[in-house]
């Protein structure tokens, strides 16, 4: 089977099982009893923190920069998106404003923040995230302050999702048209100005491509993915606090995105798998995990640099290799 | 204005330790293209290893204190250097910075549950006595912190400056490819580099964890303030770092007195912004030549 | 015959250092142009101050009349000059083609067009071509990181010309290139430079590759311009072998 026919398999495949993940399908024969509410509530988050990373990646593995903000993106379309459900906008307003603020906001600061030294975006982004961080805890009249601010799931043409499963499914449908985008920002011109900048600027800039604009626009539009995975996140947890929107949490987009695989398509995904599941898999060690976490990352980067997904491409390529050893050998030969 | 003076020497004392910690920063920057996220964590640490050998092993303050930072200079220079900075450094900056993040999140996590939670108080050097000086009260560890931290650094330009090695140091700070074909070991120079870095934070740890009090989570703080000085200064320079950390500190008390205290924290990154939108090259800083 | 580049009294100095000191030249259409020079002479700093990735310390740089000094490379691109680098600048993790697809698609159409247009900004077909016209077509889907050394250097070429450039500079292009495919690098040049009337100008070591590919060469020495003329003048010229020898 040629390597599109592959592709389309596993994305059906992928689909379905994401549809119907949570059902219980024992009705139909099927011996699968589905997902209780906490395992909805965790793969929706699943999702929430892949569209997250989405953004983180797209400024990380793709541009080269180094984003310590992403949380604080994510803070702005969470409070944005509470905000205005409060005062009665519908939600699609709530998510659009979320995704154009924090994308104009992206733009101010890298613009002069790339002006000087490529490595300043990043001091800049830590500038930010507690900048926002502090306004969140403190303009209390606005956000709540440190007792938080409720929020109510929106309604779709009448019906509530308030239920698990229709919330789920909502994030689900987000989720694959801001995949979708970022497949097609990906294989445009831009995506392929993105990977010249982050492996070669020299040469990038000596062809046309205006460095320093593709990199503005990558943190800008990076930094819209933050703001749009906050607009699910608040009616995802029906409340926000300061908490989830401070350093840490930035710090941890960052180090999921590089675990799963910085620069990869599917990266963020497995990315963010890790970074949910993991403190469910060691609730025993609850105060470990972030140390672990840590320790996993700088593993990594030493002997991994292209995280878990370059580390499957690895296996995958090699066992591939095992079985055309010769013909490959024979072809490199005639090519000199 | 007795009460600004009184603020303007607080200030300096505190930036004076904001310096130390950017000088450590500016050098690792220079020498090794090292951009170390976790600074604030090493400044925060080498106090925890005082407490340490105070309450678990008895050790007076004094040797507390050589302890602290002896253990600073092994695990914070030589370690950090050889299990992190080498092997990452192959693989090129950005992987060596998100491993510096790393190594932040793992000192400020381990100090929390292998010490403690909670602030913890620490001895200072100097007695708490307040004393007039031309009719200005001050404190007298104020005083000696900043002298303290001024007597340091005056040794540490002497070192750069005055001896072989350190001008040796120099040489590779400022391009080590030229140094290498000098016959200067650059490797062992980015040794020392790491070592004096470690020395600086563990002095700069001793100063202020009186002031702040010893908690896990002072290096968000302790960072920011390094990094802003470090960039206010001008990255290339030593003597920028210096004058940023005081500036920094300075800035950082009147605005503890003068602007709400919940946004004191932003006062540092005001500055940062406005540097970087009207003067990137940093105070004393050179416009950098376009790279090849 | 119309003069494509000018440089006038154009210098660079590093501290005391003054690695080009005051060199002009013009630059005539259709010229292959060498600039040669021991090691030192100030050959890669005057290529780098021409394409804007240093800035002069005094003088002045016109292509078709307009000053280009202190420009940005992105800028020149779009002016119209091409460049190779001497330390292999392609982009290993892309394929061949797409690789020159990059190369070209900066000069199509607007950023719009880029993101919402065509994956390929429509130039699959023009890389194809220059994957031809440099006899890649085997290679045109491979990662450009698997290919051999020499065929990088044909594929860096490609990619300085997929923009139509008017003016090309290129650096050691002969450098560590085996001596079948230095033939079929300078057989290729020559004729990209026939097809299109494009000037090229070559800083290069290898003389053997210098003399057969340029039509006029400049020597340089010590940050000066001290012989100018045809090779075979070139060849014989006293200075020149002093300045070789000297070192």
């Amino acid at each position: 089977m040629t390597r599109t026919a592959w592709t389309w398999l596993i994305l059906t495949l992928a689909a379905v099982a994401l549809v119907l993940g949570p059902l219980d399908l024992t009705e139909f024969g099927i011996p699968y009893a589905g997902l209780k509410r906490y395992g909805i509530y965790i793969l929706t988050l699943w999702l929430v923190t892949a569209v997250a990373a989405m953004g983180v990646n797209l400024i990380v593995g793709y541009a080269g920069q180094e984003t310590l903000a992403q949380a604080a993106f994510l803070g702005i379309g969470a409070y944005a998106t509470a905000l205005m459900a409060k005062a009665g906008y519908p939600f699609g307003a709530a998510f659009a404003a979320s995704g154009v603020v924090s994308f104009v906001v992206g733009i101010l600061l890298a613009f002069p923040a790339l002006r000087v030294q490529k490595h300043y975006l990043a001091f800049v982004t830590l500038a930010f995230a507690i900048f926002v961080w502090l306004v969140i805890r403190n303009e209390e009249w606005l956000t709540g302050g440190v007792s938080g601010m409720d929020v109510r799931r929106p309604a779709l043409l009448g019906l509530s999702l308030r239920p698990a499963l229709y919330f789920y499914w909502f994030t689900l449908a987000i989720t694959a048209v801001l995949v979708f985008a970022m497949w097609w920002l990906l294989r445009s011109p831009w995506g392929r100005a993105f990977t010249a900048l982050r492996e070669n600027p020299i040469r990038a800039e000596s062809l046309g491509v205006d460095v320093r604009m593709y990199t503005v626009l990558a943190f800008a539009i990076g930094s819209a993915y933050g703001g749009f995975a906050g607009s699910l996140y608040a009616p995802l947890v029906e409340f926000i606090d300061p908490a989830p929107f401070s350093l840490a949490p930035s710090l941890l987009l960052l180090l999921m995105v590089v675990i799963g695989g910085a620069g990869s398509f599917l990266g963020p995904f497995v990315g963010a798998a890790v970074a949910v599941l993991l403190p469910e898999w060691l609730r025993f060690a609850e105060s470990y995990y972030l140390i672990i976490y840590a320790v996993l990352v700088i593993v990594m980067m030493a002997f991994c640099p292209t995280g878990i997904v370059g580390l499957a491409e690895r296996l995958l390529r090699s066992r591939r290799r095992n079985g055309v050893q010769d013909g490959t050998v024979a072809l490199t030969r005639a090519k000199q | 204005m007795t009460d600004v003076l009184q603020l303007v020497v607080a200030g300096l004392a505190t930036g004076a330790i904001y310096a130390l910690a950017a000088i450590g920063f500016t050098l690792l920057w220079q020498t090794s293209q090292t951009i170390n996220f976790a600074q604030g964590e090493f400044v925060m640490l080498p106090a925890f290893f005082a407490l340490a050998a105070m309450h678990w092993w008895g050790a007076p303050f004094g040797v507390a204190a050589l302890l602290a930072i002896a253990a600073s200079m092994l695990l914070l220079g030589v370690v950090f250097k050889a299990v992190i900075v080498d092997p990452l450094i192959r693989r090129g900056v950005l992987p060596l910075v998100i491993s510096t993040i790393a190594v932040a999140l793992l000192l400020k996590d381990g100090t929390k549950i292998v010490y403690s939670a909670e602030a913890q108080p620490f001895p200072s050097v100097f007695p708490d006595k307040l004393v007039s000086i031309a009719g200005v009260t001050v404190s007298l560890a104020q005083l000696g912190v900043l002298a303290a931290a001024a007597a340091t650094i005056a040794a540490l330009q002497w070192f750069l400056g005055g001896t072989r090695l350190g001008r040796q140091m120099q040489a590779t700070a400022q391009n080590p490819t030229v140094a290498r074909i000098l016959g200067v070991n650059v490797d062992r120079m980015i040794l020392y580099t790491f070592l004096i870095n470690a020395a600086l934070a563990a002095i700069a740890s001793l100063l202020v964890s009186p002031i702040y009090l010893a908690k896990f989570s002072n290096g968000e703080h302790l960072g920011l303030a390094a990094f802003v000085a470090a960039i206010v200064g001008g990255f290339n320079q030593v003597r920028g770092a210096i004058a940023g950390g005081l500036l920094v500190g300075v800035i950082d008390n009147l605005a503890a007195t003068y602007v709400s205290t919940a946004y004191r924290q932003a006062v540092p990154l005001v500055l940062l912004v406005l540097i970087i939108l009207f003067r990137p090259q940093g105070l004393l800083g050179r416009r950098e030549e376009r790279v090849i | 015959m119309t003069v494509v580049l000018e440089v006038r009294d154009l210098a660079k100095s590093f501290g005391g250092v003054h690695a080009v000191n005051g060199v002009s030249f013009d630059v005539h259409q259709g010229e292959i142009l060498g600039l040669i020079g021991p090691n030192g002479s100030g050959k890669s700093t005057l290529f780098n101050c021409i394409l804007g990735q240093l800035e002069p310390t005094r003088g002045e740089v016109r292509v078709d009349g307009k000053t280009i000094t202190g420009k940005r490379p992105s800028a020149l691109n779009r002016l119209g000059i091409g460049r190779t680098f001497q330390l292999l600048q392609i982009f290993p993790q892309l394929s061949v083609r797409e690789n020159l697809i990059l190369a070209g698609q900066e000069h199509k159409g607007s950023m719009l067009s880029r993101l919402f247009g065509a994956g390929d900004a429509g130039l699959s077909a023009d890389a194809d071509r220059m994957i031809a016209f440099f006899r890649l077509q085997h290679l045109a889907d491979e990662a450009a990181g698997a290919l051999s050394y020499g065929q990088q250097k044909l594929l860096d070429a490609a990619m300085a010309f997929m923009a139509g450039p008017r003016l090309v500079l290129l650096d050691e292009p002969a450098g560590g290139v085996n001596l079948t495919m230095l033939a079929s690098l300078k057989e290729r040049l020559q004729a990209i430079n026939q097809d299109t009337k494009a000037t090229f100008v070559v800083i290069e070591h290898n003389m053997e590759f210098v003399m057969a590919l340029c039509t006029r060469i400049l020597v340089l020495a010590e940050g000066r311009i001290i012989a100018e003329g045809p090779p075979a003048a070139i060849h014989r010229d006293p200075k020149v072998i002093e300045a070789y020898l000297g070192h």
